[in-house]
């Protein structure tokens, strides 16, 4: 297990590499002179060229690189053009409504897009597994701010049950916070319960076919106990796989979701930065994205012995 | 020797016709396909025939006839600058088919191209996929978003930011493909032969990627047209002077609690076009791979 651990995180490395090496091209590939947009309008050349030297900006793109990438590992990832302020601070200041958005979704999905997939397999072929397998083509199909607007069209305006827009934290209240949540997670979920519910019943009809499950079935037992016990705990291991990879969908969408629904989060912060070319935001801000992605995916990997002990690293 | 070439030409057009034949087979046997072919086809010849639809210039603006809600007159209404949104939206077709075509065509082609030389090539495997893992692990709105933000708004540029966070599936589709068939005994065969890589790559390993590679590139075309219409909302997509769905939805934004159907007719058509490629692409994958169509 601990060499297979040291194994796993050495073949992150490259990965995370290649990531930067992305990341800070964008950066140095970036149209104009950051130099001069620092200086303002009524700098001097020799102004311009004492805060290029000041950023470092005269020298090879190899020492650039190193000197980026050691203060990102010491956690600074630079200073925002447009308010002077660190990254690192203005993405602690957005990471609540994000982690709050993402942490809902993720449990109403799996608590949804599971059992969904289960039914499928169980009924396969039959009115409900359709119905699964539409609601899943149709949850791909739909962008996740069309589907916003129609959820907030029909549950805040027409109905009037929940709020349009906004978000309220955690420690004013947890139904005001859960309310502003309630929508947001369904219309960025919708995607990820079609993938997660898919692939259940895909690995559930893959299980279903086995002979212990018709074993199980032939001793007597009861048909949830069979789906439970025996089926589903063996078709975890794909599960919990597209658990993981589902989370670059919610990523994206994230940035989307907190657009339309004015969610004060990183995915607002990151739109924001666009449409003010603010590179160190931009590029912190996939850095951080791509790092929690590769994180995740690296802890589904070591969560396979716990859901299936015959793994052996 | 025409003759002779005929006979020669007839069984090679039988020997590729189970493939034609599944796909028909499966086509018959998947109403939903057939739905999606159609209203893909449908899509089609409205973007082309887009002048004839009754349509007037997308890009007319008509200050004293903004925000009309729809009517007879204008079947989607009008916008904030009195652009009538049905011709937008038809003419909007253009773009959105326009970029899922061609991200699906290169993401294809790029990605069939590495995906076949890492994988028949050991020393290029190595670097080759660590780069496109990094890739991958880069949400793709964020990385066509970033690379978006690195150009100007051009339609070229929206198709290669798109093509460029395409491109690692497919390679990762090939090369999975390439090193289980470059173990085929008839690979083999070839190799001991004396045949060249080359020949060996495009004669016997190519043809048979071809099936999983259509399945995929179907997908990537739906992806791509729902990529640029987020791009386009979030304004780092196709520039405002071009009509497209995303754009019209993007204009729609700020007005949607008083003109809901400048989200609400772009968002359908959208949704409706990446719908009918998905139907079509899940009829093709059974078709194609009769051991997945059993299960999804």
């Amino acid at each position: 297990m601990l060499g297979y651990l040291i194994r796993r995180l050495l073949a992150t490395i490259p990965v995370i590499v290649v990531v930067a090496l992305v990341v800070f091209s964008l950066l140095y590939l970036t149209p104009g002179d950051p130099a001069a947009v620092i200086a303002g309008d009524i700098a001097t050349v020799a102004d311009i060229e004492r805060i290029r030297q000041q950023l470092g900006l005269d020298q090879p793109f190899r020492i650039r690189f190193w000197t980026w990438a050691s203060a990102v590992l010491r956690g600074d990832l630079g200073v925002s053009i447009f308010t002077n302020l660190p990254v690192t601070q203005l993405i602690g200041q957005r990471i609540e409504p994000t982690l709050s958005l993402a942490v809902c979704t993720l449990i109403m999905a799996v608590s949804l897009a599971v059992p969904m997939g289960v039914l499928a397999a169980w009924k396969a072929g039959k009115i409900v597994d359709r119905l699964v397998m539409l609601f899943s083509v149709a949850g791909f199909s739909i962008p996740v701010f069309v589907l916003a607007y129609l959820l907030i069209y029909l549950f805040a305006i027409d109905l009037d049950w929940l709020p349009v827009q906004g978000y309220t934290p955690l420690r004013e209240g947890f139904w005001p916070w859960l309310s502003h949540l309630i929508l947001p997670s369904m219309a960025l979920g919708t995607i990820y319960i079609a993938l997660i519910a898919r692939t259940t019943r895909a690995a559930m009809l893959e299980v279903l076919s086995q002979d212990y499950v018709r074993t199980a079935h032939a001793k007597g037992l009861a048909p949830a106990v069979v789906l439970m016990r025996h089926a589903l705990k063996n078709a975890a291991v794909p599960i919990v796989t597209i658990v993981g990879i589902g989370v670059g969908l919610l990523i994206s969408g994230v940035v989307v979701t907190e657009s339309v629904f004015a969610i004060p989060g990183i995915g607002r912060l990151t739109v924001d930065a666009i449409l003010r070319r603010d590179y160190p935001i931009i590029q912190g801000v996939i850095l951080l994205f791509s790092a929690v992605y590769v994180l995740v995916n690296l802890l589904v990997d070591l969560s396979y012995r716990f859901f299936d002990p015959r793994i052996q690293y | 020797m025409a003759a002779i070439a005929d006979n020669v030409a007839a069984p090679a057009t039988a020997s590729q016709s189970p493939t034609w034949l599944r796909i028909k087979d499966a086509l018959r046997r998947h109403p939903t396909a057939i739905l999606g072919a159609v209203a893909l086809l449908l899509l089609i010849l409205m973007a082309v025939l887009a002048p004839l639809l009754f349509t007037v210039d997308p890009q007319a603006i008509s200050p004293i006839r903004r925000l009309r809600p729809p009517s007879e007159t204008y079947w989607f209404g009008t916008d904030m600058l009195g652009r009538d949104v049905y011709s937008r939206v038809v003419y909007g077709a253009r773009v959105s088919l326009a970029v899922g075509l061609s991200v699906g065509l290169l993401a294809t082609v790029i990605g069939l191209a590495i995906g076949l030389v890492t994988g028949f090539l050991r020393w290029l495997d190595g670097i080759v996929m660590r780069i496109m893992d990094g890739l991958m692990s880069i949400p793709s709105v964020l990385l066509a978003i970033a690379l978006m933000a690195l150009t100007k708004a051009s339609l070229e540029n929206v198709i290669i930011a798109i093509t460029i966070t395409e491109v690692p599936r497919v390679v990762r589709l090939i090369r999975g493909l390439v090193l289980t068939l470059r173990e085929q005994p008839y690979v083999d065969a070839a190799i001991a032969a004396g045949t060249g890589t080359t020949r060996i790559l495009l004669r016997h390993i190519l043809p048979n990627t071809v099936a999983p590679l259509l399945v995929q590139s179907t997908y990537i075309c739906a992806s791509a047209m729902l990529t640029e219409a987020i791009l386009s909302f979030l304004g780092a997509g196709t520039p405002p002077n071009i009509p497209s769905w995303g754009n019209i939805m993007a204009e729609g934004r700020s007005l949607f609690q008083i003109a809901n159907y400048l989200i609400f007719f772009p968002g359908l058509f959208l949704s409706i076009a990446v719908l009918s490629i998905n139907l079509l692409g899940d009829g093709l994958r059974d078709a194609l791979d009769p051991r997945l169509a059993r299960t999804m």
